[in-house]
């Protein structure tokens, strides 16, 4: 099959879509960018291509009669096993990098000999995590580097204790090991996993084996050619490919709201580090924007500030202000003063969720700002980015667009993180198809 | 980055003019001859030398530091000294020069001048900076009261106004500090100087309007102006200057040469911008290079006004040498209004077949960065080309963020690609 693959490297995620010929979308994929984008794209190059191949399997799978009604419960126990798979690999990776950095620490440190005290480290991690992927489990992240980190805190605090060992040996070990293993490219025999997984799925399941496997196996069989790529974003420049393969932006967000919402006049984009305003026409060709400048209060990292100080998962801050009853107003959107202000308002004896509502008031304000520079709201409006998520600032959003433009129609995916994604990989599907119109062609 | 830059003759004429115009400046000790001090635009330099006097240009100063990289100290300098953030960055380098014992550029001491001269052009910043030189130097100050042209356009009794100033007290101002008496037809001479040297300067402006332009109206522009915006127009250097870069502008036309840029000749053409606001000075050559290597070439520019808009027609007139002084000063692009600004550049647009307009907006510049979005959108709108905003400053090498320029710049070119496909299957 062949397909398109666009790459949204942001400065907190990196984002991939792969589509088909038609423009249809595969798949999508989702890591944190780390410190290294090569691999960052192409672990969510991965993401997308084991998204892909599920939503291959649904395709083969729908064409049995008898398995309908079983299939999503099929698919999803599927996916979990295969997470599992891919989980122990990499846990198994960081278990031997780990002793390697435990070997290189000891040279240094006098010989103090940590591999006991690792073995049971990771003898307990492998029991643990897999229990994160037990039927009905919830995982608090999808990053392989929050899971196995917070488990390697608590089990490598009392494996310390345990052995009378310094755990902040064991954690600069962690910390060195996470970064190799993390950066690593990812192995590439997806499909061995696949039918790893697939054992373990038929093991427990009453279905017939034969045809599953047949169904499963073909669709395994399709290969997935990914012909041709464009990458966008803040790493963009960053990218193996050369610079037609690389698009702003600017210009796939607003073709991504456009696919997503082909009525969208206006985008707003909230990232990590920049926050966008965009008007696009009814091809989905950027008109006009505006962005933040020199400073990325305003932004989604702001809120992750926010929840840093507050002690709190970035998650939960918009639930929080949701409890609001009145909002707090901060004035200041400038990112390291408002930790100051939600300290002095907190001394003030103001409610945390009141602060919080405040908070997200001023981080819209300021994309109001951005979005009256880029020439107003239009109707349709399109909210897209990590922080059309958080249910507090679409809350303030859609008061503040009510009370500037009236009544505007606000569209939010809640896939929209991958709008610009999106938007890039319909770029590459324009690039590498003969058989587009020249209107549809239009780089 | 080449550090190696390409020059051709008329830079290496120019250079050695600045050099010779400021070892004039930091030897008045032992030549006698005095200094005025005063601003680019309505500078009036035809008259200031028909006295014998020097013409020190203080922003042009700041920019000489802010691209030799001196200029950020020199504003810290002044920030200690109670000049808030938000200040004008040359007001700021300029009060940080004269703390750290005012060296000029060519690493001499700077002399203190000996006549302040205000010539108000629309530039508000102007008046409270003339105030603290005056505080500093506590030299003689004028000061001219150009009218700004609110309506859009010169009436008679603002040149009346203008010219009744410069009778009164700018002329018998400069006669007491110089202690020469006024020679009209001295000033008649640079005067005459002064048009010839504007013709061949029109004439380069223009050969941007060349599809593959041979110049870089921006970036090369203010190279261009350099000798007319400051102390040499009226002289026959100046003249000299421009004819041989004429010449060498006509023979890159014959060749069929894009501008020269640092890093030679620019091979391809494929971006055609008008630009609204100055350039950054502290990272000019990486500025320029974002423009360059993207194939975008600035074929008009309202910065190369600012110093006077000869490309509409006016020129000094030798036989009305007071007047042509207040029509120069009137006109001066900073003097004019928002609506004809607007014109200015929707004209440039269509005049210079330009791709769109982009702005530079100055983050230190209250005077101008107002109504700079809403006079974009006009133009927008006129000429159905797309726009775009960016922001720098002028001399703070803090306020230039390199990522985020070249983000919205890379944005734009390929905006333009979008609308150009899409105006060909139309």
């Amino acid at each position: 099959m062949k397909c398109y693959v666009g790459i949204d490297l942001g400065s907190t995620t990196t984002k991939a879509v792969i589509v088909d010929e038609n423009g249809q979308t595969m798949g999508h994929g989702i890591t944190n960018s780390r410190s290294n984008y090569d691999t960052a794209s192409r672990v969510a190059q991965m993401e997308a291509t084991i998204s892909t191949r599920l939503t291959l399997f649904r395709q083969a799978l729908d064409s049995i009669e008898e398995l309908q009604g079983n299939i999503t419960e099929l698919l999803e126990d599927l996916e979990r096993y295969f997470r599992l798979e891919l989980f122990l690999e990499q846990l198994d990776d960081l278990h031997k990098t780990s002793l390697k950095s435990a070997r290189d620490l000891s040279v240094f440190s006098g010989g103090e000999d940590l591999t006991e005290a690792l073995e049971e480290i990771f003898k307990q991690l492998s029991s643990t995590l897999e229990l994160l992927f037990a039927p009905g489990a919830k995982r608090k992240s999808d990053f392989f580097r929050d899971l196995a980190g917070s488990a390697y805190m608590q089990v490598g605090e009392s494996v310390a204790r345990q052995l009378g060992l310094s755990f902040d040996t064991l954690l600069n070990i962690y910390d060195k090991s996470i970064i190799e293993v993390e950066n690593r490219p990812p192995a590439d025999n997806l499909d061995d996993k696949f039918i790893r997984a697939l054992d373990r799925v038929l093991k427990q399941s009453g279905l017939s084996e034969e045809m599953v496997r047949k169904q499963i196996q073909s669709a395994l069989d399709e290969e997935i050619d990914a012909s041709y790529i464009v990458g966008t974003g803040y790493g963009r420049v960053r990218l193996p490919f050369p610079k037609e393969h690389i698009r702003s932006e600017i210009l796939c967000h607003g073709l991504g709201a456009h696919l997503m919402y082909p009525g969208t006049r206006t985008v707003l984009d909230i990232g990590g580090q920049d926050t966008k305003g965009i008007q696009v026409d009814e091809n989905g060709i950027v008109a006009n924007f505006q962005m933040n400048d020199r400073c990325a209060a305003g932004c989604g990292r702001y809120l992750g500030y926010i929840a840093d100080e507050m002690n709190m998962g970035l998650h939960e801050l918009g639930p929080m202000a949701m409890k609001s009853t009145r909002s707090v107003r901060i004035n200041s959107t400038c990112t390291v003063f408002a930790g100051a202000e939600l300290r002095d308002r907190l001394a003030l004896g103001e409610k945390r969720e009141d602060i919080v509502a405040g908070l997200h008031r001023a981080i819209i304000l300021r994309a109001m700002s951005i979005i009256s520079r880029s020439g107003g709201v239009s109707d349709e409006f399109t909210f897209t980015g990590g922080v059309a998520k958080n249910e507090a600032a679409v809350k303030e959003l859609r008061k503040l667009v009510v009370e500037n433009y009236g009544d505007v129609t606000i569209n939010i995916d809640p896939e929209s993180i991958y709008t610009g994604a999106l938007g890039a990989a319909e770029f590459a599907r324009r690039a590498g198809t003969e058989n587009t119109t020249p209107t549809e062609r239009l780089q | 980055m080449n550090t190696e830059v390409i020059k051709e003759a008329s830079m290496v004429m120019q250079k050695e003019m600045i050099t010779r115009n400021y070892d004039a400046l930091t030897s008045t000790e032992e030549s006698g001859r005095k200094i005025a001090s005063t601003f680019v635009p309505g500078n009036l330099n035809e008259l200031i030398m028909s006295f014998g006097m020097l013409n020190n240009l203080p922003e042009i100063n700041a920019i000489q530091n802010g691209m030799r990289k001196k200029s950020g100290p020199m504003i810290m300098d002044a920030e200690r000294q109670g000049h808030s953030e938000d200040v004008c960055t040359y007001v700021k380098a300029d009060i940080g020069q004269m703390s750290k014992g005012n060296i000029a550029p060519n690493g001499k001491p700077m002399p203190s001048p000996d006549l302040l001269l205000l010539s108000y052009t629309g530039c508000f910043t102007f008046m409270k900076w003339f105030e603290l030189l005056r505080h500093e130097y506590g030299c003689e100050t004028v000061m001219l009261h150009v009218p700004y042209t609110g309506d859009g356009v010169v009436t008679d009794n603002m040149r009346d106004y203008v010219v009744k100033q410069l009778k009164e007290d700018v002329i018998p101002a400069l006669e007491r500090v110089s202690g020469v008496k006024f020679d009209i037809d001295r000033l008649r001479e640079n005067l005459r100087r002064s048009a010839a040297a504007e013709d061949n300067l029109v004439w380069v402006l223009e050969s941007g309007k060349n599809v593959r332009s041979p110049i870089d109206a921006y970036f090369g522009g203010v190279y261009y102006l350099g000798p007319i915006f400051t102390a040499f127009r009226g002289t026959q250097e100046a003249v000299d200057y421009y004819r041989v870069l004429r010449g060498e502008i006509e023979k890159r036309i014959e060749q069929n040469l894009g501008p020269i840029t640092p890093e030679g000749d620019m091979p391809e053409e494929k971006y055609r911008l008008v630009v609204e606001g100055p350039p950054n000075w502290t990272n000019f050559r990486e500025f320029w290079k974002m423009f360059y290597d993207e194939g975008a070439v600035v074929v008009a520019s309202t910065y190369t006004k600012v110093g006077g808009v000869y490309d509409l027609g006016f020129r000094h007139d030798p036989d009305n040498p007071i007047e042509t002084m207040a029509d120069y000063c009137l006109g001066c692009y900073t003097n004019r209004n928002l609506p004809t600004r607007v014109d200015m550049l929707a004209n440039y647009v269509e005049e210079y077949q330009a791709d769109g307009l982009l702005t530079n907006s100055i983050k230190s510049c209250n005077s101008f960065s107002a109504g700079q979005l809403m006079m974009m959108q006009e133009v927008e709108k006129r000429t159905g080309k797309p726009a775009a905003f960016i922001e720098t400053d002028l001399v703070d090498p803090r306020y230039f963020s390199a990522a985020n320029v070249k983000n919205r710049l890379e944005s734009y070119f390929q905006m333009i690609e979008q609308k150009r496909a899409q105006s060909r299957v139309a």
